[in-house]
């Protein structure tokens, strides 16, 4: 434990003396410039409006701290008695209104810029969901989710937690440098925000509603942001990473998606042709099930109270496999159980469902197959 | 003293008035909203769904915009929806047919209900849908599948702006058709 | 209290004679202490949640409370702080004040005020019961936004919502009392224009209040008809908008902020003056002031909108109006800065937390003024940076405000003096730990950190392990305060009835401690030099 506390102190120590060298100031106390001109605008206009605002508090505050040291009673034992001045109070109505002009028009000039969602190169449509987002890119017309990929370990401080804690994926939004990209965001089910500081891009996901941004990335490679609205439990555990290629790379990386998708439909179909054993199934499911569905039904499948119902020995589970297996695949409305018809391949959701139909000792001795699932999608 | 009693109850009932008067302010926020966003198109929904009439006179201009198609599905509903073509390029004025395929892979009869969404949102007071099938619910038996038509237009007027539109409808069940009947259907 | 029970009924048990004192009371100072107390005891319990946030994000990784719960403290901790804390406290110092300031024998509607207090136990007896239910507390934030409150929430929504209900009630019924007893019971000669500043700033919070906590159970109403009777107000799939729910929210919201600011300007325009021992500087402005500030805050609630898809034209607007609040603000500072100027000031417990008001206030205005630039807005919307914003508002703004309050009205209530040791302490540990704990929030924002997170990444170590710190300190420091406010109220140095050499107004002319009825005959007003020397 002191270990613990003198590592974090020397830790801290050091990283104060660093956030006053000039180079690590902006990582740890400022906004970053980003890689977007627009994101370097909004750098030049928040450090405007932070001049400005130490400006007058230096004024104001030295006005204030001057009067208490001289005209406190010890030094100065006749209070004046003027109370009122219409000057003064113009002149302090009117200056703070020129300044606040001052600021609103480079505000206003790039917010205009900002907004101009016109002409754009390459649009992807961002869907969050209860704590994913699925990427699509609408030309090439593909898509896939993004997960977080720290472990559970990590967060539950039993393993070192790694450099880019909770800020990792396992697929990463890929974009090209410098293309006009149009970001769309909608929601599955609540209210998310996209946000990467980078290129200063935030914007809520409303469930029914698209949205707009944009931005044209300057530079190559890896960004990384979080969900700024609160949608839940795993709030927190919802970052986004950005791969930025340069546009050859890009192109090349699209065929190589492309041809990915076709090679794992052959995989599909291979899959669903072969009869699985319940052994196989068990153990592709308990993967499945640990990296998706724990989260809220636990590993043990006990649940979290009625909002996360539990599995071993839930209705679904231990009902009719027709009904579980459309539980899984269309999620259920108005709650939090999504629909993994959409984010899980015939295999996975074959296992997962047998999993969830013979762990935690539900043990009804029943097996789903790949086709099974292929025929009902 | 009786005159600042008068006063008093003038005052009390003035202000319980202004109390009530703000609930009922809050409530009348829900069509004064409706009716803001469709003067400004925000959130790129017409809330009144209602069908455009067919032009008298056809205006057509040279200008070609894009205007892309998507398709959300709502959590629980077992239905695979998509538009049949992604995109198209269209000419300002001209009328033309596409349309969404549904199908209905469940095992029993299930309603659903599109609700559109267009960005960016000021044209969605650009786009004149004549027939589409967010007007009503949709019901499908179990396995049964369709082509939905919409058939629409895009004003002359479009902001100069503007090159290209998307259309999304997020596709949602409706839990009991008879019983419930969404606030936007019955528009 | 030193208040004696004049109209307790003899041959009752002491705890039945107790109770229905407290019970039945419709005198305007038990009611106000039994409102400060409400406030003080759930300032101990939304603190205590602020410790459990506090200590979840000592380290990164999930040490204390689970994502839920966390999510739960967070959002009690702020429904708790903003309707249990503040507002009470301002309404108990209204009701404690007012009359005494105004020189009237009591409330307008004295029974009326005896049931708006009584209705706030059962409020928040209901809000944080939820803690214990089947599913947990209401975990959406304070902001309680749809659809997360409405199709995800809790079962316990349904508590909150008729928990919000019963608060909104009692704001309401206070503020029209408030309202009335300004306009009516006022001692002849005393003109609006001749009010101290505090009954004032009321007058004005209380019309925000009957205007915007109205529109409040409005928009809790829906979410209930949206939640059990197949409405659908901020349900896409039904034709409605989640984004309504935000207008219709912070249509409330906005103004509330100002509901929670405004009674502090007007204490501090108390307190600064008689400490300077030179009359307040631009009365009539600070009065025009206000006005404008509460006007405006009707009109910008679009600047918590600004990342849902606004049009460009609303988001200008709403960018220059919030940028516009920051005027008449100024003009405020401006006039305690003058205040003050060659005064000839002490400072006392009451006058360093109002100067620490002045200061720390004025610094939350900056950052609330670079958060209404729409595009840098877009970097700090939902980040620590808001959180540092409006806790610089609130702690060192509404609760340095209260304090320096109960400092320098506590001698009128008791009778006896505080222990002004104890109370330089307790604002010189304060002030430390308020900067400590709020300022690198600052920083975290800037550099990345969303707010409402349970867990975060290592770049924001070290500045949360400094903020948890931080906030410990701040924790303890109110045990302090607790102290010392019981200290006083059991004895301590006498108090005369002016209690402060130059402080001016009717409440100061009535002996200390406040006998329970005071001003039955009107007093004289403007108040003669010699009524302040009849001790």
């Amino acid at each position: 434990m002191t270990s613990i506390i003198n590592r974090r102190c020397r830790g801290l120590i050091v990283s104060i003396l660093l956030a006053f060298s000039n180079t690590a100031f902006a990582a740890v106390m400022d906004l970053r410039p980003g890689v977007t001109d627009i994101s370097r605008r909004i750098l030049e206009l928040h450090h405007l409006s932070l001049a400005i605002c130490v400006a007058m508090g230096i004024l104001v505050f030295g006005t204030m701290f001057y009067s208490m040291y001289a005209h406190r009673r010890s030094k100065h034992p006749k209070p004046a008695d003027f109370h009122e001045s219409l000057l003064v109070e113009i002149i302090w109505t009117a200056v703070p209104i020129l300044i606040l002009i001052g600021l609103a028009i480079p505000a206003t000039s790039a917010l205009r810029e900002i907004e101009d969602n016109s002409n754009p190169d390459l649009s992807i449509l961002i869907t969050g969901s209860q704590w994913k987002w699925h990427y699509q890119y609408l030309e090439a017309d593909f898509g896939y989710y993004s997960n977080m990929s720290t472990p559970a370990e990590q967060i539950n401080n039993l393993e070192t937690k790694g450099r880019n804690y909770i800020l990792e994926v396992d697929n990463a939004l890929v974009l090209p440098t410098n293309k006009k990209v149009r970001f769309l965001t909608t929601s599955d089910d609540v209210i998310h925000a996209w946000w990467v500081p980078d290129f200063a891009v935030k914007q809520d996901a409303i469930p029914g509603y698209i949205n707009e941004a944009w931005a044209r990335i300057e530079v190559p490679g890896l960004f990384r942001g979080q969900c700024a609205e609160l949608c839940g439990k795993d709030h927190a555990y919802m970052p986004i990473e950005v791969e930025v290629l340069p546009e050859e790379e890009f192109d090349q990386w699209i065929l190589d998606q492309l041809l990915a998708i076709e090679l794992a439909s052959g995989q599909a179909v291979a899959d669903r042709a072969k009869t699985w054993t319940m052994a196989e199934l068990m153990d592709i499911g308990q993967t499945v099930f640990i990296d998706n569905c724990a989260t809220c039904h636990e590993a043990d499948g006990s649940g979290q109270g009625s909002t996360y119902p539990a599995l071993a020995g839930g209705e679904i589970p231990t009902g009719p496999m027709p009904t579980h297996i459309e539980r899984v695949m269309s999620g259920a409305v108005d709650t939090e159980m999504q629909a993994w018809a959409p984010q899980l391949s015939d295999l996975e959701l074959a296992s997962v469902i047998t999993y969830e139909r013979n762990a935690f000792g539900n043990d009804l001795g029943d097996i789903v197959q790949p086709l099974t699932i292929f025929e009902s999608r | 003293m009786t005159e600042r009693r008068n006063n008093q109850r003038k005052h009390i009932v003035l202000l319980s008035a202004l109390a009530v008067g703000m609930v009922g302010f809050s409530f009348a926020m829900v069509p004064l909203y409706a009716i803001f966003c469709e003067v400004v198109g925000l959130n790129g929904k017409k809330y009144e769904q209602e069908i455009s009439a067919e032009p008298a006179v056809l205006q057509v201009s040279e200008r070609e915009v894009t205007i892309q198609f998507l398709a959300q599905v709502g959590r629980g509903m077992p239905w695979e929806f998509r538009p049949t073509e992604p995109k198209l390029k269209v000419r300002l004025g001209e009328i033309h047919l596409t349309s969404y395929y549904a199908r209905n892979r469940a095992d029993q009869t299930v309603t659903g209900q599109a609700v559109p969404s267009v960005s960016p949102a000021y044209a969605a007071n650009f786009l004149h849908k004549l027939e589409c099938f967010c007007f009503t619910q949709q019901q499908l038996a179990a396995g049964e599948d369709q082509q939905m038509a919409l058939r629409f237009y895009i004003d002359v007027e479009l902001p100069e702006d503007i090159s290209m539109l998307t259309l999304s409808y997020s596709l949602f069940p409706v839990p009991d058709a008879e019983v419930a009947s969404p606030t936007l259907a019955s528009n | 209290m030193a208040v004696t029970a004049d109209h307790a009924i003899p041959n009752r048990s002491p705890l039945i004679a107790f109770l229905s004192r407290w019970l039945l009371t419709t005198n305007h100072k038990e009611i106000g202490t039994l409102y400060l107390c409400l406030s003080f005891t759930l300032f101990f319990i939304a603190g205590a949640m602020a410790m459990v946030i506090r200590l979840e994000l000592f380290q990164p990784g999930i040490q204390f409370a689970e994502p839920l719960f966390y999510n739960q403290m967070v959002t009690m901790h702020g429904l708790l702080m903003v309707f249990g804390v503040v507002m009470p406290g301002f309404v108990g110092l209204a009701n404690w004040l007012i009359p005494m300031m105004i020189g009237a024998p009591d409330m307008a509607l004295p029974r009326l005020n005896n049931f708006s207090f009584w209705i706030l136990p059962f409020a928040f007896t209901l809000l944080i019961s939820s803690l214990f239910m089947e599913g947990g507390a209401p975990n959406f934030g304070w902001t309680f936004y749809a659809p997360l409150s409405t199709t995800y929430g809790p079962p316990s929504t349904d508590f909150f919502i008729i928990g919000v209900h019963l608060m909104g009630i009692s704001s309401v019924l206070g503020a029209i009392n408030i309202i009335v007893t300004i306009f009516n019971l006022r001692v002849e000669g005393m003109t609006l224009m001749k009010m101290p500043l505090f009954v004032w700033t009321w007058l004005i919070t209380a019309f925000l209040l009957v205007m915007v906590m109205p529109v409040l159970a409005g928009a809790v109403t829906m979410m209930l008809t949206d939640r059990h009777f197949d409405t659908s107000f901020f349900s896409a799939v039904g034709g409605g908008d989640p984004v309504l729910f935000q207008h219709v929210f912070w249509f409330f919201g906005h103004p509330e902020v100002y509901i929670l600011i405004l009674p502090g300007f007007g204490i501090a325009s108390q307190i600064i003056p008689t400490f300077a021992r030179k009359r307040l500087f631009g009365y009539h402005s600070m009065v025009y002031a206000t006005i404008s500030i509460a006007v405006l805050s009707f009109v910008v609630w679009g600047h918590h909108m600004f990342t849902t898809g606004m049009p460009l034209a609303a988001e200008l607007f709403v960018m220059y109006a919030t940028m516009m609040i920051a005027v008449p603000t100024g003009v405020k500072v401006f006039n305690w800065v003058a205040t003050m100027w060659r005064g000839s000031m002490t400072f006392e417990t009451p006058m360093l937390f109002a100067i620490g008001f002045v200061i720390l206030f004025t610094i939350g205005g900056f950052s609330g003024l670079m958060l209404a630039l729409v595009p840098v807005d877009f970097q700090y919307h939902d980040t620590f940076f808001v959180v540092a914003h409006f806790h610089y508002v609130l702690y060192p703004g509404a609760i340095f405000g209260i304090m320096s309050a109960v400092y320098y009205w506590l001698p009128k209530w008791t009778g006896n003096m505080y222990d002004e040791r104890l109370g330089k302490l307790h604002f010189w540990t304060a002030i430390i730990a308020v900067n400590m704990t709020f300022f690198p929030m600052h920083f975290l924002g800037l550099a990345g950190m969303p707010r409402r997170i349970v867990d975060y990444s290592l770049q924001f170590a070290d500045f949360n392990m400094v903020t948890s710190i931080g906030a410990g300190m701040l924790g303890l420091t109110q045990l302090l305060f607790l102290y010392i406010v019981v200290k006083c109220i059991r004895g301590g140095e006498k108090a005369t009835s002016r209690v402060w050499d130059s402080a001016e107004g009717l409440e100061w002319t009535i002996p200390s401690p406040a006998p329970l009825h005071t001003f039955s005959t009107p007093p004289q007003f403007p108040i003669p030099e010699k009524v302040y020397q009849h001790d």
